[in-house]
């Protein structure tokens, strides 16, 4: 088989998504308009989800984190830290939600086991002392920019070329169907085509600006969230917060860092996202909650960056609402051949966004090869350079 | 809000490299890597750079700004005077890509060399033990792979071929916990005029580290090691 592919982004969808087209035996070129992982996937916060923080209201994100989490503890051991998660009740209102909680755990498939607030606190001794109740799950902490780099060591050892510093600025057509695109070498200015078979936009919350560059719509919702991480690691665990998913609710340690984190703003242009001092207050405060003390140690770094939520055709919204999950478009309904669009989803799904989009390509060309990624384990990161 | 200066070293391999000012407004509690990203965003789309976590993590955006290798990201504006200039180069002792932009391939190369460790405790089970059921705890290596330590590295300056002190704190922490590693590959990897006996105590690396790895200290303790291996091979009559 020798159709090409090309694969816009290098986050952790592109990246996935190469590693699976490679597999398949697709000849594929990853154009990334800067670093690996320099867009969303780089800079998130880092939590390898167990699935928990959606089970009560996005049952179907919460499955597929949960899935995911388990194949890629097998497949990626160099990127990710595996340390468990707690969800606290921090008050009565919290505690109520204790018994859905655990059985939304239970229905998705989710390991939970509540342990007694002793014990919690016995592993968790700067947890604030007064909670009520503790919850484990399977959560754990992955190296966004590893995990990229993972995926991508490993198409290129199965034959994937990755152009980094390079631009789509245009796409090429043959009538109504995309044969390519024209991009720019930011390294010389040069601009070039490369021709493909079928272009895959994975440029996460730049995949509308993307798709309007080939003309069609894609409903995504730049949603922004800040995170700040601090000099001391005060947690073995990633804490979350026994509740419906909300700003400042999960703090996942890293190293000797801890990072607390999000909130959640519409952002016209994720290229530059500056920080509402407003959110760094929330977020503090509610750290404070979860850790008093939290900022003893100094803060280290405070950080923005946008989701690729998809949101419905024409339908506005503040993020929260928006599900979790992820959708693959393929342009033909909109009337443009030979270009698919995958976005949505986490950082944590990335496998099975992939899976899914390298399905939609094999459909559209006619072609019964099945997915691989589940078994085959990664390369080092450090296989990329 | 504040503006701040930043000349930002430019060009592309080939020409000779020029110091060019951008001028940026931004709150003085944002980082440099944030005035950095607004020039390339609202500037000059040409401006070269590297980052992705932008919390010090992913090793991706060290430079030397004012002479001193940092991060980027955990670089605070509110370091400097808006009446100063922040004087932003590429690492030294690495390929030139252009702009801030510089290959860490031969470096990542090294690492590779040497393995992936783990730390298997974390943080606090130092002071703690761990109650049951968590032992399989692990979390990342401190090292990030930033290069900083490479680009003050005196010796790395005289000698390409040298390990250098990323590389050298590694094998010394593979030693340490080698897990069913090859150790004897590992001295002799360390053991090597380009290896642990280049150094020269400088210092600058452990200086720079923005991660606590301390290379200087891990390449004296690995010194100490290879010395213990050779009187032992020596006293038990080996090679
Ligand atoms: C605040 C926040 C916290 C999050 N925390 C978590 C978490 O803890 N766990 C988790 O699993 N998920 C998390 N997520 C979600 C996760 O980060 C994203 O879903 C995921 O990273 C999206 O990856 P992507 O590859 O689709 O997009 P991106 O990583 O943004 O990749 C798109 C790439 O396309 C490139 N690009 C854009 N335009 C062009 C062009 N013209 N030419 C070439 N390349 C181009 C960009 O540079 C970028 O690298 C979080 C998201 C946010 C916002
Ligand atoms: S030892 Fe420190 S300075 Fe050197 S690469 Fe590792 S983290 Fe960076
Ligand atoms: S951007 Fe990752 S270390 Fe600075």
């Amino acid at each position: 088989m020798s159709y090409h592919v090309v694969v816009i982004g290098a986050g952790s969808t592109g990246a996935a998504v190469a590693h699976d087209l490679a597999l398949r035996g697709f000849r594929v070129t990853v154009v990334e308009r800067g670093e690996v992982a320099s867009g969303t996937s780089g800079r998130n916060h880092c939590l390898l989800h167990s699935g928990g923080r959606y089970a009560m209201r996005d049952p179907e994100s919460a499955r597929e984190c949960i899935e995911e989490n388990m194949i890629l503890r097998r497949i990626m051991p160099e990127a990710l830290e595996l340390n468990d998660g707690l969800f606290v009740a921090l008050d009565e209102q919290d505690l109520s939600f204790k018994e859905r909680f655990l059985a939304a755990c239970e229905e998705c498939g989710i390991p939970a086991r509540e342990i007694p607030v002793k014990q919690a606190l016995a592993l968790e001794p700067h947890l604030n002392p007064h909670i009520l109740a503790a919850v484990q799950v399977p959560d754990g902490v992955f190296e966004p920019f590893r995990f990229c780099l993972s995926f991508l060591a490993t198409a290129k050892h199965n034959g994937a070329t990755v152009l980094t510093y390079t631009e789509v600025v245009d796409f090429v057509f043959q009538g109504r169907t995309v044969v390519g695109v024209r991009v720019r070498d930011r390294r010389t200015g040069e601009e070039r085509v490369i021709g493909g078979d079928i272009v895959v936009n994975a440029a996460g919350p730049w995949s509308g600006k993307i798709a309007a560059m080939a003309g069609v719509d894609v409903p995504v919702v730049p949603t922004a969230g800040v995170m700040i991480s601090v000099g001391r690691r005060w947690n073995r665990m990633v804490i979350n917060r026994l509740n419906m998913p909300g700003d400042g609710d999960i703090i996942v340690p890293q190293r000797r860092t801890a990072i607390i984190g999000t909130t959640s703003w519409r952002v016209e242009d994720p290229d530059f996202i500056p920080i509402p001092e407003d959110h760094v207050r929330l977020l503090l405060d509610r750290a404070e909650r979860f850790i008093p003390g939290y900022t003893r140690g100094g803060i280290r770094g405070v950080f923005a960056v946008a989701r690729p939520l998809v949101g419905r055709r024409g339908v506005a919204a503040d993020g929260r609402e928006l599900s979790r999950t992820f959708e693959c478009f393929d342009h033909a309904v909109d009337g443009v051949e030979g270009f698919v669009t995958i976005t949505g989803g986490k950082m944590t799904t990335a496998r099975a966004m992939a899976e899914k989009a390298v399905d939609v390509v094999c459909a559209k060309l006619g072609l019964e090869i099945p997915c691989r990624t589940r078994e085959v384990p990664l390369l080092s990161y450090r296989a990329f350079f | 809000m504040p503006t701040w200066q930043l000349r930002l070293l430019r060009g592309r391999p080939g020409s000779s490299p020029r110091l060019e000012t951008y001028r940026v407004e931004l709150p003085a509690e944002a980082y440099l890597i944030d005035a950095v990203e607004k020039i390339w965003a609202e500037q000059d789309r040409s401006l070269l750079f590297r980052h992705a976590c932008h919390h010090a993590s992913c090793g991706a955006c060290g430079v030397r700004v004012n002479g001193r290798e940092r991060l980027m990201c955990i670089t605070p504006l509110r370091e400097f005077s808006p009446d100063g200039v922040i004087q932003v180069e590429p690492l030294r002792h690495f390929p030139w890509l252009g702009d801030l932009l510089v290959d860490v391939s031969p470096m990542m190369r090294r690492m590779a060399e040497v393995g992936f460790a783990i730390i298997r405790r974390d943080e606090l089970t130092a002071d703690r033990p761990l109650p049951e059921g968590i032992e399989q705890i692990t979390r990342f290596e401190d090292c990030i792979e930033c290069g900083l330590c490479l680009s003050a590295c005196p010796v790395m300056a005289a000698d390409e071929a040298y390990l250098g002190p990323a590389t050298l704190a590694a094998i010394e922490r593979m030693l340490a916990e080698p897990r069913g590693g090859d150790t004897a590959r590992l001295l002799t990897l360390a053991d090597d005029p380009h290896g642990a006996w280049r150094c020269h105590s400088a210092m600058e690396c452990t200086a720079v580290c923005p991660s606590n790895v301390d290379p200087a200290s891990a390449i004296g303790r690995l010194r100490r090691r290879l010395i213990v291996e050779k009187l032992r091979r020596w006293i038990g009559g080996g090679r």
